[in-house]
């Protein structure tokens, strides 16, 4: 089971309280997490990857394990950790504006 | 008796007012949205159940909400739960991307930028949306970067009407301050193919074919900001209004400038007289009265508040030229707020009740055309945009 952490506005809008739980199939990437993601809960879609490009919004950031996963290439396999559940994917809304 | 309902959209959520037709006593709810910019909220006239809500944020993007029972409960239309096998849901009623399609779009040319180069045409927001008078499935949206969508099966999807953007004049349009934004979208009640949208700062424009294409309907506007102060396109137009009884009358809040149109848009002529200042962004007409219009007048473009700190707002009873202050139970010193495009609006009962919103986040409201005020929320965040229903 991978584990995600949504930032608030995104946890109010797919009305989840705390960690969403998904299960997602090897390979465990950037790209097969969002994807499973979106379709359990579809009112995210556009709100991390944008709707035509599927790049990640630029005011978002990608963390797990201490590590900034961001700039990774979307299908590079996430931290073993992720995968095992033991760890989760930080969605981080970066600090900017007020 | 009848009630009123306001619908209020902030820059931190969405609020609903409420109040019988002796509009003294109000309830509020909310935040609905929390924490996320609401441009607007907007009730279907063919249903005052169904409301239509844009939901946006620079770090999350897009959003729309609709509700069915009046503003109690929201959805997002396409953001169920994927019930059937094999079905991929695809948030498509987030999804406003601008038809480049060979079939019936318009390329995805460029725009004029601040300085004066060519800038591509990105989607950032919505910032009104438009119920269709008749479905309340049907709701065109009028979005950021300049654009005009419709979707047809209540905010389900959406699909651009690309005769407007691919006017041949579209290389010309510029944003404005606030950027280039769809804010205006005026459906005439005696023609179904008509209808009118404001671009700042691109101007007003016009459909008589349901939207397939468009006319640039400026002429007689004057901006000294622009190269050629009489141009075809380049006006910053800030508001349209209209009276549903006489859809070919309208009035205008320019950056400066309050305009009026006996055709339609054809012609238009200054009615600004005597206000203080004609530089303002909301304008609106009585309900039962179509040559009583209302402005708000803001000193500058360089400074949105009040004239001498002095929230007033202006009535002419002759559809312009001929303003009296309307001053008694506002503010009449230290009021440094402004009030937006979109923020004010009327009710239709007997007493024509008007509201406008600040951004210091006061809704005001009077139920006798303007007499006399009294706020009836305060303390909101900055309010981006005031409706009103009057329900039975």
């Amino acid at each position: 089971m991978i584990r995600v952490v949504l930032p608030a506005h995104l946890r109010s809008l797919a009305k989840v309280q705390g960690e969403v739980e998904l299960e997602v199939e090897d390979p465990v990437t950037q790209r097969s997490v969002l994807d499973a993601l979106e379709a359990r809960y579809p009112m995210l879609a556009g709100t991390i990857r944008a709707h035509v490009t599927r790049e990640r919004r630029p005011l978002l950031r990608f963390f797990a394990c201490g590590e900034d996963l961001s700039l990774e290439a979307p299908d590079a396999l996430l931290p073993a950790a992720v995968a095992s559940g033991a760890e989760p994917l930080l969605i981080v809304g970066a600090i900017a504006g007020g | 008796m009848s009630r009123v309902r306001v619908l209020v959209g902030t820059k931190k959520g969405a609020f609903i007012l409420s109040s019988d037709g002796k509009r003294k006593e109000w309830q509020i709810s909310g935040p609905l949205f929390a924490g996320w910019e609401i441009y607007h909220v907007k009730g279907s006239p063919a249903d005052p159940n169904r409301l239509y809500a844009s939901q946006s944020s620079a770090w999350f993007g897009q959003v729309i909400q609709r509700s069915s029972d009046g503003g109690k409960t929201w959805e997002t239309p396409d953001g169920g739960p994927v019930i059937e096998p094999g079905r991929m849901s695809q948030g498509e009623s987030n999804k406003f991307v601008y038809d480049v399609s060979p079939e019936s779009g318009k390329p995805l040319t460029t725009h004029q930028w601040y300085d004066g180069t060519q800038h591509p045409w990105e989607f950032k927001r919505v910032w009104h949306l438009e119920p269709s008078l008749a479905d309340p499935d049907i709701v065109y949206a009028g979005v950021e970067d300049a654009a005009l969508f419709r979707s047809a099966d209540g905010g389900l999807s959406w699909q651009e009407l690309p005769g407007l953007r691919g006017h041949e004049t579209g290389a010309k349009w510029a944003p404005g301050a606030g950027g280039m934004c769809l804010h205006t979208i005026l459906l005439d009640p005696s023609n179904p193919q008509r209808m009118f949208v404001a671009i700042s700062s691109a101007g007003a424009f016009r459909t008589d074919d349901g939207g397939k294409s468009w006319l640039p309907i400026n002429r007689g506007l004057r901006s000294q900001y622009i190269p050629d102060p009489a141009a075809e396109v380049g006006h910053c137009v800030h508001r349209i209004a209209m009276h549903p009884s006489r859809p070919g009358v309208l009035f205008m809040q320019k950056h400066w400038d309050v305009m009026r149109s006996d055709d339609a848009g054809d012609s238009w002529r200054e009615v600004s007289g005597n206000l203080p200042t004609d530089f303002g962004f909301a304008i609106d007409v009585h309900a039962h009265e179509p040559e009583t219009i209302y402005v708000v007048p803001i000193k500058s473009d360089s400074e949105h508040f009040p004239v001498d700190g002095k929230l007033r707002v202006y009535r002419s009873r002759s559809g312009g030229t001929e303003w009296e202050e309307l001053s008694k139970g506002l503010p009449a010193k230290d009021s440094y707020v402004n009030v937006l495009r979109d923020a004010m609006a009327v009710d239709r009962l007997d007493s024509c009740g008007i509201y406008f919103g600040t951004t210091g986040g006061q809704i005001y409201a009077s139920a006798n055309s303007g007499d006399h005020w009294a706020p009836i929320a305060e303390h909101l965040p900055a309010v981006l945009s005031v409706e009103v229903q009057t329900l039975p």
